[in-house]
């Protein structure tokens, strides 16, 4: 299976472990990534927040790009990429208007028909009896509080993926791999997002609680599919724990590091090692 | 049914699509947000501020930059109101207005930051967007600590392949300057 590949900018920057990881894992797979030729910024929180015309012109540049390309389908790895894209998707299919004068802006016809998917949906799509057959190495002992963070769910009308109040499917994953998620209370609570430069107490104390939720619950690990709640779980646990005099040490895994890992995919290869929080 | 023009004077409605008179002000947004206990006014009295025609007071709130944009407010709405995407329209006018208070300039800068960056590079070159950002929030609030603080970070990042000095840009930057005047100049409707 090849599959069109939308890193963000998160990916191909400092969260390069991340897709590091999903490139082994799906590999392993035997998916392919095709990457959308030269793509450019979704915008993020500052183009919703500062522009709405820039917050839809620049996913739907990338969604043209892709139907210029002949993708129909494209797995954004980052929930605030797939969220921006989708998003634009729908304004644009619901809008002839809106349609004509986005494609005038960004040069090229976007008519919103792209699929967006994110890493868990590209999972989904594999099939779990596929990846099941695959497994060396079940996951045994690994306790994930499984964390979905904000715009996996969010907004519903938007993304329509998974229950935005109870989500379910990476623990249905990971317990088919052989792991025991633990059932805990802050799955989709807000970690602080990009607020990591602009407003660091805010994402201290957002993730504190998250951390704090997930070891009265006695996970062992945490389990995400985004490039930021993982920033914020991670990189900024140290900070965390001495903010508020405590110990977490929670090592924090993307979805795709454990299922590499189950799929027996070294951790140099999957990227584990250049995590913050190692297990020590 | 919509609020009428005089009353809502700043064009919230139209700008974010949400149908304002439909919230009944039952305060679920309130109830799951995660910043609720540091707003100054909270979502649903925005709103309600709004409704009644004082949508100036709700621009001129700290709230709603302390905002995180996590939709939770958006996704329970009882009656759909997009509450977040009315925050968005806030935002964007407060920032046209230069109505942005003192206190919550620094996240607007970042902000600003972070889009000038994507208009010259086509995509988000993190260093320099540091670098920028730091620079321009020391001739602002002249801390040495706040500009110094990650520094430490830095090893740590490389040492994990995770630094890239320069980083990634665009080959086709021309078309991202383009889209960025098309929208900053006709984008308040």
């Amino acid at each position: 299976m090849e599959i069109g590949y939308y890193p963000g900018c998160a990916l191909h920057g400092s969260s390069n472990d991340y897709e590091t990881s999903v490139r082994s894992c799906l590999g392993k797979l035997d998916v392919g990534l095709r990457e959308l030729d030269d793509w450019i910024c979704c915008g993020a929180t500052a183009a919703h927040s500062l522009n709405h015309k820039l917050a839809v012109a620049l996913p739907a540049r990338n969604l043209a790009l892709a139907k210029r390309d002949g993708m129909t389908e494209l797995l954004a790895p980052c929930p605030m990429c797939s969220m921006e894209l989708l998003r634009a998707n729908r304004a644009l299919a619901a809008c002839p208007r809106l349609r004509k004068e986005i494609s005038e802006i960004v040069e090229l016809e976007v008519d919103g028909s792209t699929q967006v998917l994110n890493l868990i949906q590209v999972v989904q799509k594999i099939g779990l009896d596929a990846i099941i057959r695959q497994v060396v190495r079940p996951l045994n002992g690994f306790r994930p509080a499984c964390y979905y963070g904000c715009l996996l769910t969010r907004p519903p009308r938007d993304v329509q993926f998974d229950d935005c109040e109870q989500p379910s499917s990476m623990e249905t994953i990971l317990a088919a791999l052989g792991a025991e998620p633990v059932d805990w209370n802050y799955k989709t609570e807000c970690c602080g997002a990009g607020m990591t430069l602009a407003d660091e107490e805010t994402v201290l104390n957002l993730s504190h609680k998250i951390l704090s939720d997930a070891a009265a619950h006695h996970a062992s690990c945490i389990v995400v599919a985004c490039p930021m709640c993982h920033v914020n779980l991670d990189m900024k646990q140290a900070d965390i724990e001495r903010r508020f005099g405590v110990r977490h040490e929670l090592v924090v895994y993307y979805l795709s590091d454990l299922i590499g890992l189950a799929l027996g995919i070294d951790e140099k290869i999957i990227g584990i090692d250049r995590h913050f929080v190692v297990k020590k | 049914m919509t609020l009428t023009a005089s009353t809502d004077d700043l064009g919230i409605e139209q700008l974010s699509g949400a149908s304002l008179r439909d919230c009944y002000q039952c305060g679920k947004c309130s109830a799951g947000c995660p910043m609720a206990d540091s707003m100054d006014v909270l979502p649903n009295r925005l709103i309600r501020l709004v409704q009644l025609g004082q949508a100036e007071k709700a621009m001129r709130a700290e709230s709603i930059w302390k905002c995180v944009s996590c939709m939770t407010c958006t996704a329970r709405c009882p009656k759909s109101v997009d509450c977040a995407g009315v925050m968005d329209a806030l935002r964007q006018i407060a920032f046209e207005r230069g109505a942005v208070p003192e206190a919550r300039q620094r996240t607007v800068l970042f902000q600003k930051a972070f889009l000038d960056n994507v208009r010259r590079n086509g995509r988000l070159r993190e260093l320099e967007l540091v670098g920028v950002f730091k620079l321009r929030a020391f001739f602002r609030d002249r801390s040495l600590r706040a500009l110094m603080k990650d520094s430490l970070l830095a090893p740590k990042l490389m040492h994990r392949g995770k630094l890239h000095f320069g980083g990634q840009r665009v080959k086709d930057r021309a078309v991202v300057g383009r889209i960025f005047t098309r929208c900053m100049t006709n984008g308040e409707k």
